[in-house]
Formats: C-alpha cells, structure tokens, sequence
C-alpha cells in the first residue's frame, strides 16, 4: 500500500466514520446548486439577519478587543444572563456556575451530551423524522441507536405508547426535540407528563433539544424538564439560531446536573476550548431583550404558516397545522410517486426546491419538508409552481 | 397590537384574500376588521413610503422647532389646530424639552418654505420662536431604508 495513493488512504479511514451515510440533505444541496432562480423551501435558517443591536454589541466587544479565551464553560456574564432567561422562558432554575455550558451551537452540545453519557452498547431512542445529525451522533458514540418512527396521523408525536415496547435493559437515553425539525410536530402538557412518567419508571436519561421553543405558535411551549422528577436527569438543549435569527455565529447552550455539566465539559474544553467569544458577547446581547425580537419575527413565520399551510390544503396536498418551528411537512404519498423523485422533478421542471422527507429517516417517505421562513411573495411564486407540477403529475 | 393591524403596517396594499389567508381568518373578517380600524380611526389613510432623493426636482423638506404661548383655555391643542391646517405642514408634533411644537414642512425650494416659517408662521399670535433645519438627505423613511439593500447569500439548502 502506498500512502501517496488515494484508494488507500479511504482503506484507512475508521469504520465508523465510512460507514456513515452522506447527509440526504447534502446529496440534494449538490443538485440545487448547480441549478440557477430557484425558488429555495430547502432553507434549515430564518430569513431574518441578526437583531442590529446584537450585531452591534458583537461589534462593539471587536472594537473593544475582547478577542480572547473565555472560561470553558462561557462566559460568566452570559452563563447568568442564559440561567435568567431559561428561567423566565422555560420555567427552569439552572446554577449559572456549574450547571450550565456554552457551546459551539445545540449540534456541539448533542454531541457533546451523547458521548458524555454513552458505553459502547447503549441503546439511544430517539424519533423519526428528524434532525440530520441525530442518528450520525449516536453512532460516532459508538451507541446503538433506536428509532420510534412518528407519523402525521398524529402530528409526529412521540407518546408513551409508542415509546415503552423500545425500552430494554439497554436503553440508556431518550432524545426528543419538540417543536421538531423537520415536521413542525409539538407535545401536549399530558404527552409530556406520560413520557416522563415513563423516563422516571425506566430510570432513562433525556436529552431534548429544544431550539424551536419560541416558535410555538398556538400555545405556550412546555419543556419536559418542568415535569416532576425530570429536572435531575434532563440535558436541556437550547441556543439563539432559530428564534433570534443567529444561526452562523453557532451559538447554544446545554443546562443539566452538574456531574453532566462537569462530563460534558471535559470533552468540550479538549475539543473546543471555548465558544467562540465574539459569538459569546453576541449572545449575551441578545439575552438583553429579547422578547421583544422573538415577537416580530414569530408573528412572521405564524402569518407565512398560515399562507402555506392553507394553500398546500387548497391544492390537494394534506398538511396538518404545524404547531411549532418553520416546516411544513406535507402528504405526497397520493401522488403515487416516492418524495426524492417529487423533490428532484419539482426542481427540475419547475425550480422550486423542497427536501425529501427521507432526508430526516426513512419514515419520511411520502413527505417533503417545506421550510416557510422565506418571503411571502417567494412562498406565493412556491404555490402556485407546486400546484402546476401537481396538476402535470395527476394528468 | 392586533394582527391584522401588524400585517397593514408592514404592508398596506395586501388584498383581503392573501391577508386571510396570512391571518387564518375568513376574508369578511378582514373586511370586518378594517372597517373597524378605519371607522374607529385608528387606521386614518394608506400611503406609499416615497424616497424623494430619487425625484427629479424634489421638494423641500425642513424640520421647524416651534416655541409657543400656551393659552389658557386648551393650553397648546388650540394653535396647534390652526397650524397643522397649513397643507405645507405634513407632520406634527407636541415635544417635551426646549421648544413645544416640532413641524415637518415641505415646500417645492428653499424660498417657498422660507417665506411659510417668515410670513405664515411666525405672524400666528401665540408663536413665540422657530428654529427652522433643512434636510440634507433622507437614510431611513417611515422604518424603511432608503437605500436598496443587497440580498445576503443564504444557502439554498440547509439542514
């Protein structure tokens, strides 16, 4: 074997790591981009730039010079600013000083929340459709991971019906993310109480990502880590991407028990020393006032939900009312064709791009996630192209 | 605010079907509603946001600080009346601080709105003083940048 020879090099890449799947989001960004006036539903990001005062603070601390390392766990003044706000928002007290971790986005601290928890061999239930990087990061922990398929029947719920029958002596670890990305699905205060009834018999540890909690439109969001006897084994997983508009300064946060906090930190400070501190300053702005961004924002998305929602029904294509996130995740499966050849002619005949539900798990097909934070009139132009390709389809 | 109200002020031309649709009501009560809104006066005209810098030949615009004699009976509402009634003033406004009155006048040039302020406006009874600023050039208009911004990339797809 020669080490200048490329065929050798992917013979010496860990197993693990070949044996990933590319991201069928990846697959489908090739495509898009090679393609020219699109009309993109294929965004995982709000079309809003950052809050200006936030982009000014972040500025500011530049012009300030404030360009170094910050303590591992973030910056004590934002660490605060974070235990008031989740507070305030969640209903939840976390100690500023040891029981909460600023990281690189929510996607470090799953990772991180993962392999702090995880043996070789431990079985990780998490639910389908959903985030692209779930199953990849049980993996790369060397966990076996579980899946609870959800479906539109009922909203892409997970119960604890659904979930006891995946429960063994095994199962180490639950991991839920309500709203959910890609299906828009959110959990009731009863949903919520089952399912921790259940993680407190089975004495299951649970990881929720909760990055869409603001964007629930219809009723207070509910964080599982409210329920009785949840807070002690909850990592409770948040960040500032999705509802104050910050998804490139890859800033979030994990709140936990100590002892989680302490485990997920070791890997953290080998891996990542520190948050990025100008994303840190941002971060700690936006944590000033921030009701009063979220608000404007999410009676747009809420409006753009409407619009599509009914205008999907309109032409035929079933679609339940999400209750929280961005995506509309409607119904192709009358249409007789899978959701990647939908996804892929669409594009292709008349340049709308959507991404096939089989992106977010197998259980996806039949679906296409339709991401709503773009323009109205963007999303008005997405309608009526979706209806005339529907219209050529059923010819 | 209410809903539909948010949604006029962004955009005051929406038809009633599409702010139905936004709104997840019927297209009657939006019609409902901005009946209400009007007759309540609440809502009191629909306008277009205009960038006069790209008008050939733009008029004038001037901020005037007006000082003014409270009267006795209905304090400062009584001359404010018969000022805001003046076509050239388009916006008006009672401020705390060192003047009382601060007008938007626009004229067609300078002169026009240089003779307002000295023969129609300081011979008002009850004006005390004005100070009188020119625009120079409009950055902001109504919440809305003057300048076109320019579309930031965003990936077309994304996790």
């Amino acid at each position: 074997m020669k080490p200048n020879d490329s065929k050798s090099l992917l013979n010496r890449l860990s197993t693990t790591v070949s044996d990933l799947p590319r991201s069928g989001i990846r697959d489908f960004f090739d495509v898009v981009s090679q393609m020219k006036d699109v009309i993109s539903l294929g965004v995982g990001e709000p079309d809003f730039t950052t809050p200006w005062h936030v982009r000014e603070g972040a500025i500011y601390s530049l012009e300030q010079g404030q360009t170094g390392y910050t303590s591992n766990l973030g910056m004590p003044k934002l660490r605060k600013s974070i235990s008031g706000y989740v507070e305030k928002f969640f209903g939840v007290s976390y100690h500023p000083d040891d029981e909460i971790l600023v990281t690189v986005g929510v996607s470090e601290a799953l990772d991180l929340a993962i392999r702090a928890l995880c043996n070789p061999g431990d079985e990780v239930i998490y639910h389908e459709p959903c985030y692209v990087s779930y199953r990849p990061l049980i993996q790369l922990a060397y966990a076996v991971p579980v899946i609870l398929e959800t479906d539109a029947s009922d909203g892409f719920k997970v119960n604890a019906e659904k979930l006891r029958p995946l429960i063994t002596d095994k199962t180490k670890v639950l991991m839920l993310n309500f709203p959910t990305n890609p299906t828009g699905g959110g959990l009731t205060t009863k949903d919520l109480k089952e399912i921790s009834e259940l993680a407190v018999e089975k004495d299951l540890i649970v990881i929720t990502d909760e990055i869409y909690a603001e964007l629930t439109y219809d009723r207070p969001h509910v964080s599982i880590a409210t329920m009785p006897g949840m807070k002690e084994r909850t990592i409770f997983l948040h960040g500032f991407s999705k509802a104050l508009a910050m998804t490139g300064w890859r800033i979030g946060y994990a709140c936990a028990p100590a002892e989680l906090i302490e485990a997920m930190m070791k890997i953290h400070q080998y891996t990542m020393l520190c948050a990025p501190v100008m994303s840190q300053q941002a971060a700690f702005e936006a944590l000033k006032n921030p009701e009063e961004d979220i608000a404007v924002m999410k009676e747009s998305y809420w409006r753009r939900r409407n619009f599509l929602h009914s205008s999907f029904n309109d032409m035929g294509l079933p679609c339940g009312l999400p209750e929280g996130a961005f995506y509309m995740f409607p119904d192709i499966r009358h249409l007789g064709i899978t959701s990647k050849e939908f996804a892929l002619q669409l594009l292709d005949s008349q340049k709308v791009a959507a991404v096939p539900g089989t992106a977010f798990g197998a259980c996806g097909e039949g679906h296409l996630r339709c991401c709503y934070a773009t323009s109205i009139e963007e999303l008005e132009v997405a309608v009526q192209r979706i209806q005339v390709f529907i219209d050529t389809l059923k010819r | 605010m209410n809903h539909l109200l948010a949604l006029l002020k962004e955009n005051a031309r929406i038809s009633l079907e599409d702010a139905a649709r936004q709104l997840n009501v019927t297209v009657e009560e939006v019609a409902a509603g901005m009946q209400e809104l009007e007759d309540t006066g609440v809502v009191r005209a629909y306008q277009a946001v205009v960038n006069e810098d790209k008008l050939e030949g733009a008029s004038v615009t001037a901020v005037i600080e007006v000082q003014v004699q409270p009267e006795r009976e209905g304090g400062f509402d009584h001359i404010a009346a018969r000022l805001s009634r003046f076509p050239e003033v388009t916006s008006m406004y009672l401020m705390s601080g060192q003047y009382d009155l601060m007008l938007f006048v626009e004229g067609n040039d300078l002169r026009t709105v240089a003779s307002f302020v000295s023969a129609k406006l300081s011979s008002i009874s009850g004006v005390t003083g004005t100070a009188t600023h020119f625009r120079l050039k409009t950055y902001k208009h109504h919440g809305v940048l003057m300048e076109l911004s320019h579309e930031t990339e965003r990936l077309q797809v994304s996790p």
